[in-house]
């Protein structure tokens, strides 16, 4: 790098673009907290969900799912299994595990109760309603 | 050694290398679980491997990231070390919290670790990397503000230098967006909105400077090229990484339920993010060609060297790859992500730490670099960790386009699991180089202990 360009000035640069940068940040995040109420279903948040989001967390779900596709990629995606398997389904089959299979990957039993088994699918059902700008692309996740 | 307090580096160094080992022999493990499922079932479920496994790797990289300021501070500042026995004593607090931790997962039901850990308190667990009970976040808390503290006094009364400044920014910024480890709203976007405040803003962001810093450090030692130039390259590579990388969070915004806008901004940002990760590579192989000195230890620079390149591929190429919204529609949270975040990890944190070890560790132990054959080793570890984690990162992406394609793109899409029985070939070949890893690991910590018949003096 030239001689004119002196190390001064690259650390100048570096403090104000990185300031600048990080304002702009904080802008874009302050609108969309303002914008979020459209588009997060947080309208549907009932003492329900945030009882089932508890459940969802302290069992560690999203050490083998991903969840709107973060999480892990060892299970199915979870965003949207209330959309692909319904209520029904997912309870039947959390009360099933494990399965047993020989050689097939392994969903530990977690002994849920009734009020926590319920409180967990409507967490799933208040995720499934989130606008993701159309992900997945379809229902297998 | 020039001053006596860098000693205190050593316990560090030693225990991130322990570390290591234990994360790799959990990857192992789940390597295994991907096509063996019922592998260890019900004694170490999947998430529970993967918690152990995530959560070593971010310990021994902190253990790592305060050996080398301990050492590298100092130095830089050319004073000693503000309290050498606060450091010591932070270390044996990190290390035992840690291991109580990890003993934590293996031993207890994660539901139950909640409970007994105040997690009813104040919800914070139970998401991807941030797994860690409640008094383990604070105490993560307390070590990093411990060694803050100490890093702060010793460049406070020593010479000021751009890369002990940056390296104590880079500190300062991990500290601070730790702290929304804590914040988790019932609100599922805005937890996840938050979540990567720290997890990108982490690793493409303030880390960035913490591995600039030590980058540049070891340079100037080994090629003694004038400081003036790599400080200067040093601000500009950081600059690119602030500039591009803050807003870049936006690569995890598309479709979480934010607004659409981040498409465009998260896109567009992320794209430039390979700049600064360009320049570190080209950098590097300048400053070792411009060399004014050839120093005794080899190994330490093919280590930087390798740390340019491969986090340029890892994180560079591979996160270009999924990084423009419409590609990352398919991609998200596919194999795809475990193949770019395994290579960046990799390419940029685990070799800048065994670098600065590398170049630390002998002189710690009295003598400018090792002998000749400890080096071979060294050199030999190296290419055996980074050619086979490079073809893991090949291998995984030959999965994970395979998975898109089957589950996603298709007219008739596949279910998640029928697809990864498609994959079993890939997951088994992974699981093999995953072996030959271990082994250049294993290779890596012998070379520790050849015996010194020709030592080189300092
Ligand atoms: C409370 C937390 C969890 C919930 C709510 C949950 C829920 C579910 C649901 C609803 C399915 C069916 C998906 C579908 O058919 O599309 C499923 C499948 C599965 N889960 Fe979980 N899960 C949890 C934790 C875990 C954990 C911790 C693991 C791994 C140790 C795991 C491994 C699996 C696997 C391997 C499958 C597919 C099994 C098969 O098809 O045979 N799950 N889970
Ligand atoms: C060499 C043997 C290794 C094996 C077999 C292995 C295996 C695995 C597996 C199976 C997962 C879980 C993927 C999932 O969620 O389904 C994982 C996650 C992860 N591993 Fe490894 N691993 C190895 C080495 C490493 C190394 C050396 C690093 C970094 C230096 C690393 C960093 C990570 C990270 C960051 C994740 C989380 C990835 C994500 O969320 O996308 N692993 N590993
Ligand atoms: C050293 C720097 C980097 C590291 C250590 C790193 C690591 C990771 C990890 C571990 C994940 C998975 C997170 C999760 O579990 O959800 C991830 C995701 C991602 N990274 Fe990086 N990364 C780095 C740099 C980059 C860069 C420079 C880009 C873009 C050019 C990039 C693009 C992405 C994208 C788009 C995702 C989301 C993938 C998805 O949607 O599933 N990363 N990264
Ligand atoms: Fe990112």
């Amino acid at each position: 790098m030239s001689a004119i360009f002196t190390k001064s000035m690259a650390r100048n640069v570096f403090y104000g673009g990185g300031v600048f940068f990080f304002l702009l940040f904080l802008a874009l995040t302050f609108d969309s907290m303002r914008v979020l109420p459209t588009r997060d279903n947080s309208q549907n948040i009932t003492a329900n969900v945030e009882h089932g989001k508890k459940v969802w967390e302290t069992n560690n779900c999203i050490g083998c799912h991903t969840l709107l596709g973060e999480g892990a990629y060892f299970a199915p995606e979870l965003g949207n299994v209330y959309k692909r398997r319904g209520p029904a389904f997912i309870k039947g089959w959390i009360q099933g595990m494990p399965t047993g299979v020989p050689g097939r990957r392994q969903m530990p039993q977690f002994n849920l109760t009734e009020q926590e088994l319920d409180d967990l699918i409507e967490f799933l059902k208040y995720t499934s309603e989130i606008d993701t700008n159309n992900w997945p692309p379809n229902i297998e996740g | 050694m020039k001053y006596a307090s860098q000693a205190v580096a050593k316990p560090y160094f030693i225990a991130a290398i322990a570390l290591f080992l234990g994360q790799i022999l959990f990857g192992l493990i789940m390597g295994l679980q991907y096509v063996v499922g019922d592998f260890l079932f019900p004694a170490i479920p999947f998430n529970v491997a993967r918690m152990v496994h995530t959560n070593l790797l971010i310990v021994w990289l902190l253990f790592g990231f305060m050996g080398a300021s301990y050492y590298l501070i100092p130095e830089e500042s050319e004073t000693e070390l503000f309290s050498p026995k606060l450091a010591i004593i932070t270390f044996w607090v990190f290390l035992v919290a840690g291991a109580i931790t990890v003993l934590g997962y293996l031993m207890v039901p994660y539901a139950s670790l909640a409970k007994w850990t105040g997690n009813d308190l104040l919800n914070t667990m139970g998401r991807e990397f941030l797994e860690q009970p409640l008094p383990t976040k604070v105490g993560i808390v307390l070590v990093a503000l411990s060694w803050l503290f100490n890093i702060v006094m010793t460049v406070l009364k020593g010479r000021k230098t751009a890369i002990s400044m940056v390296l104590t920014l880079g500190m300062l910024g991990l500290a601070a967006f730790w702290l929304f480890s804590f914040y988790n709203p019932v609100n599922l976007v805005k937890d996840k909105f938050y979540w990567w405040w720290v997890v990108h803003l982490w690793v493409e962001g303030v880390w960035e400077l913490i591995l600039g810093a030590m980058l540049a450090f070891v340079l100037i030692k080994v090629t003694g090229v004038d400081r003036e130039v790599i400080e200067k390259w040093l601000y500009v590579i950081i600059t690119m990484t602030l500039v591009t990388g803050i807003i870049g969070t936006g690569h995890h915004y598309f479709y979480i339920g934010l607004p659409e806008y981040w498409l465009w901004w998260g896109s567009i940002f992320s794209a430039l993010e390979p700049i600064p990760f360009l320049m570190m590579t080209i950098f590097a192989f300048n400053m070792v060609n411009k060399r004014r000195r050839d120093h005794p230890n080899k190994a330490a620079v093919i280590w930087a060297l390798g740390t340019s390149v491969v986090a340029f591929l890892g994180a560079g190429l591979w996160g270009f790859l999924h990084t423009l919204a419409p590609v990352n529609y398919y991609t998200h949270g596919t194999q795809l992500t475990a193949a770019h975040g395994h290579l960046a990890f990799y390419g940029a944190y685990a070799l800048v730490v065994l670098t600065m070890i590398s170049y630390a560790m002998p002189i710690l132990r009295g003598r400018a670099a090792n002998s000749e054959k400890a080096q071979v080793m060294e050199m030999w570890s190296f290419w055996l960790m980074t050619v086979s984690m490079f073809v893991i990162a090949l291998l995984l992406t030959g999965a994970g386009i395979v998975q898109v394609w089957l589950q996603r793109v298709s007219e008739t899409p596949m279910g998640f699991m029928a697809v990864q029985d498609q994959l079993a070939i890939f997951y088994w070949a992974r699981e093999a180089v995953g072996v030959v890893f271990l082994i250049g690991l294993l290779l890596y910590i012998w070379s520790f202990f050849v015996k010194d018949k020709s030592p080189v003096l300092a």
